[in-house]
């Protein structure tokens, strides 16, 4: 096995509401209010190989925007740490440093708010490569219809501002822009989640082709379970700010073994079921702010046992090697 | 079957300063008791103005402005407000994609609920007060008389759907129009969301238009199905018949774009180019500039015809899904 590209060990991040001045006075004066924590991401550990692409899934508010925005570098992370090619990112000095932040990129979900929409599409791609130093201001202009090409857009626009495109079209200028300075890793985050779904299949195919293309690695993460099945080599499923299993995707997909992803995938409109009987499992994800005790899933969960209300699980192999974070899992092999 | 709506010939046009907006041009179907209906297509197809055009919710500068609308025989295209006032919330429900626009974020959920009520009965509060708590309790809300003293604000966003449907049910109404209802939900909530309206029109026979643009929950959901593309309706027919055997170029194309298992990590199918812009819409088929499959006959705008036990607007109709790509 090679070294992973990037790795993160027991990463968490805590996000917490600081009191402000009118709240520590009514503290003081005896109400009932204290500062809040919400364990977005809790001891996560992932490691992604040169060329593959993981897929993060997970229902709003798991924590799976946050875990990538810790692996983009945007949000430094309460605890644990992030390896670049088996560095620590957080060691690293000067040139290196650079060439590890540039090397990941993150493509947002919302091409409308993630474009300035002051400045031309040419500034908005050619403007990191510059700074970085990867092209001088001569080479500018040609390096930006080289990146324009390489994603489907047409050069001749350049001079339009992001408004003036579609949300397709804007997409793909969200994409130049994360390829112009020539990364190797590439978060993207619900990155069609806002397009329709004619659309949707053009933005997958240029993912795909790109991956082939530049040899890119992808963290990719998103709610929708079969547009993970069709591009990711391999699954994590995170509830609650923690992964709860991960597997190939093809384990994940036929043989799911976590009560959460079975749930999931049950769930999951399909095409070739007609008419079906949905039979939801019940309840909703609880509050980050005050998670259950025990295994996070057990009120929900329909095989829970007094134990899971307790013990916390971790994410480690059980039954058939596979890996999840369930106490049930770990049982049938202890 | 009785037919409980009837839409033929439906043209809802917006007069804008850029020039007339054909949103709806020409669209026909009709929904049988106790069934569900899935109108389908993507953004700007026109699918959710069908939706407000039967509730009369078309606002200036649109206006329907030609096809009838009968439900339960009655026409009610352009019906004056007096009677729209009375079928709305009563005989026909509206579910919206964001449930902050039917709940009012400053009345508590049983004041928003009784006086749907009300507004068409003229029974006690406290009859009123034990139906929406019913209602609730029906739609798998739990403890229901708590969350009836809830403001919409101290409720999730699947509660708030769920406040939504109860509200849409209270009256037993004969149809519900549901707009995109569960696109901003989780999966595990949207199953939910979907097995209660399921369940409902099971029980009360009413009649559900679900509109989205997810051709999976469709799949599972609905009896019929109606594809949309640029304000027209270009294959509707059997859900069985429509995604199994689809014969639309469009139809055919969004089907293979959607991901699924037998494709996996190959290039998915995809539709060239975007949705035409409606202030300029090409002549001829819609369609014809992304299509594959056209043709000279394609220039003039085809006229929906049956074909194979369905409707379909098309001069080609593909024999088989891989015909295509």
């Amino acid at each position: 096995m090679t070294a992973p590209l990037v790795e993160i060990r027991e990463v968490s991040k805590r996000f917490t509401k600081r009191l402000d001045v009118a709240g520590k006075i009514a503290q003081r004066l005896g109400a009932n209010v204290r500062e809040e924590t919400v364990h977005a991401v809790d001891q996560v550990s992932l490691a992604i190989q040169p060329g593959e692409v993981l897929g993060l899934v997970g229902e709003s508010g798991c924590g799976k925007s946050t875990l990538g925005r810790v692996v983009a570098g945007i949000h430094a992370a309460s605890d644990g740490h992030l390896f670049y090619q088996g560095k620590d990112v957080a060691t690293l000095k000067g040139a290196e440093k650079r060439a590890a932040t540039l090397a990941i990129q993150m493509i947002f979900q919302d091409p409308f708010a993630s474009l300035n929409p002051r400045m031309r599409v040419e500034e908005i791609i050619g403007e990191a490569p510059r700074m970085h130093g990867i092209v001088s201001k001569a080479e500018q202009s040609d390096y930006v219809d080289d990146v324009m090409r390489k994603v489907g857009l047409d050069p001749s626009l350049k001079r339009r501002y992001a408004h003036q495109f579609s949300g397709g079209q804007r997409q793909r200028i969200g994409i130049a822009r994360a390829l112009a300075v020539k990364p190797k890793f590439l978060v993207c985050d619900e990155a069609i989640a806002a397009l329709d779904v004619s659309i949707q299949a053009q933005v997958i195919n240029l993912f795909m082709d790109l991956r082939e293309e530049l040899g890119l690695t992808y963290l990719f993460i998103s709610h929708d379970l079969s547009v993970v099945e069709h591009i990711a080599d391999r699954v994590a499923i995170m509830y609650l700010g923690r992964i709860v299993e991960s597997a190939t995707t093809e384990e994940i997909f036929s043989d799911p073994r976590h009560p959460y992803t079975k749930a999931l995938l049950a769930e999951a409109p399909r095409l070739d079921q007609r008419r079906r009987a949905f039979e939801p499992i019940e309840g909703e994800i609880p509050s980050p702010l005050d998670p259950p005790p025990g295994c996070t899933f057990h009120p929900r969960c329909p095989a829970a046992t007094a134990d899971c209300r307790k013990t916390v699980p971790v994410l480690k192999a059980g039954r058939g090697g596979r890996e999840t974070a369930c106490l049930l899992e770990h049982l049938e092999t202890a | 079957m009785t037919k409980v709506l009837e839409v033929s010939g439906l043209k809802t046009h917006f007069f804008t300063h850029a020039g007339v907006v054909k949103a709806v041009d020409g669209v026909d179907f009709s929904v049988s008791k106790g069934k569900v209906m899935g109108l389908v297509g993507e953004s700007g197809s026109g699918k959710s103005i069908t939706g407000f055009s039967i509730l009369g919710l078309i606002d200036p500068p649109g206006r329907i402005v030609e096809g009838s609308i009968r439900f339960n025989g009655e026409e009610i295209a352009n019906a004056p407000e007096d009677i729209l006032k009375r079928l709305r919330g009563n005989r026909i429900s509206m579910i919206f994609q964001d449930p902050m626009m039917t709940l009012n974020p400053v009345l508590r959920v049983d004041t928003q609920m009784i006086e749907a009520i009300l507004a068409h009965e003229k029974i006690s509060r406290q009859v009123a007060w034990e139906r929406s708590r019913d209602a609730l309790g029906l739609v798998g809300i739990p403890s229901p008389e708590e969350r009836l003293q809830a403001y919409p604000h101290q409720l999730s966003g699947g509660m708030r759907q769920r406040v939504a449907i109860a509200t849409a049910f209270l009256n037993k109404p004969d149809l519900i129009i549901a707009d995109e209802p569960t696109t901003a939900l989780d999966v595990t909530i949207q199953a939910q969301i979907i097995h209660e309206a399921q369940k409902l029109t099971r029980q009360t026979g009413t009649a559900l238009i679900w509109i989205t643009h997810d051709l999976a929950v469709v799949a599972g959901l609905a009896d019929r199905i109606s594809v949309m593309y640029a304000g027209r309706i270009v294959e509707q027919g059997d859900i069985d018949d429509v995604i199994d055997r689809p014969r639309h170029p469009y139809t055919v194309g969004l089907l293979g774009s959607v991901p699924t298992a037998n494709r996996r990590g190959q290039r998915l199918f995809q539709i060239e180019g975007m949705t035409p812009n409606m202030l300029a819409m090409p002549r001829g088929c819609a369609f014809g500039p992304r299509c594959r499959a056209r043709t000279e006959a394609c220039a003039a705008p085809p006229p929906i015809a049956d074909v194979d036990g369905r409707r379909l607007r098309c001069f080609n109709p593909q024999r088989n899904a891989e015909a295509v790509p």
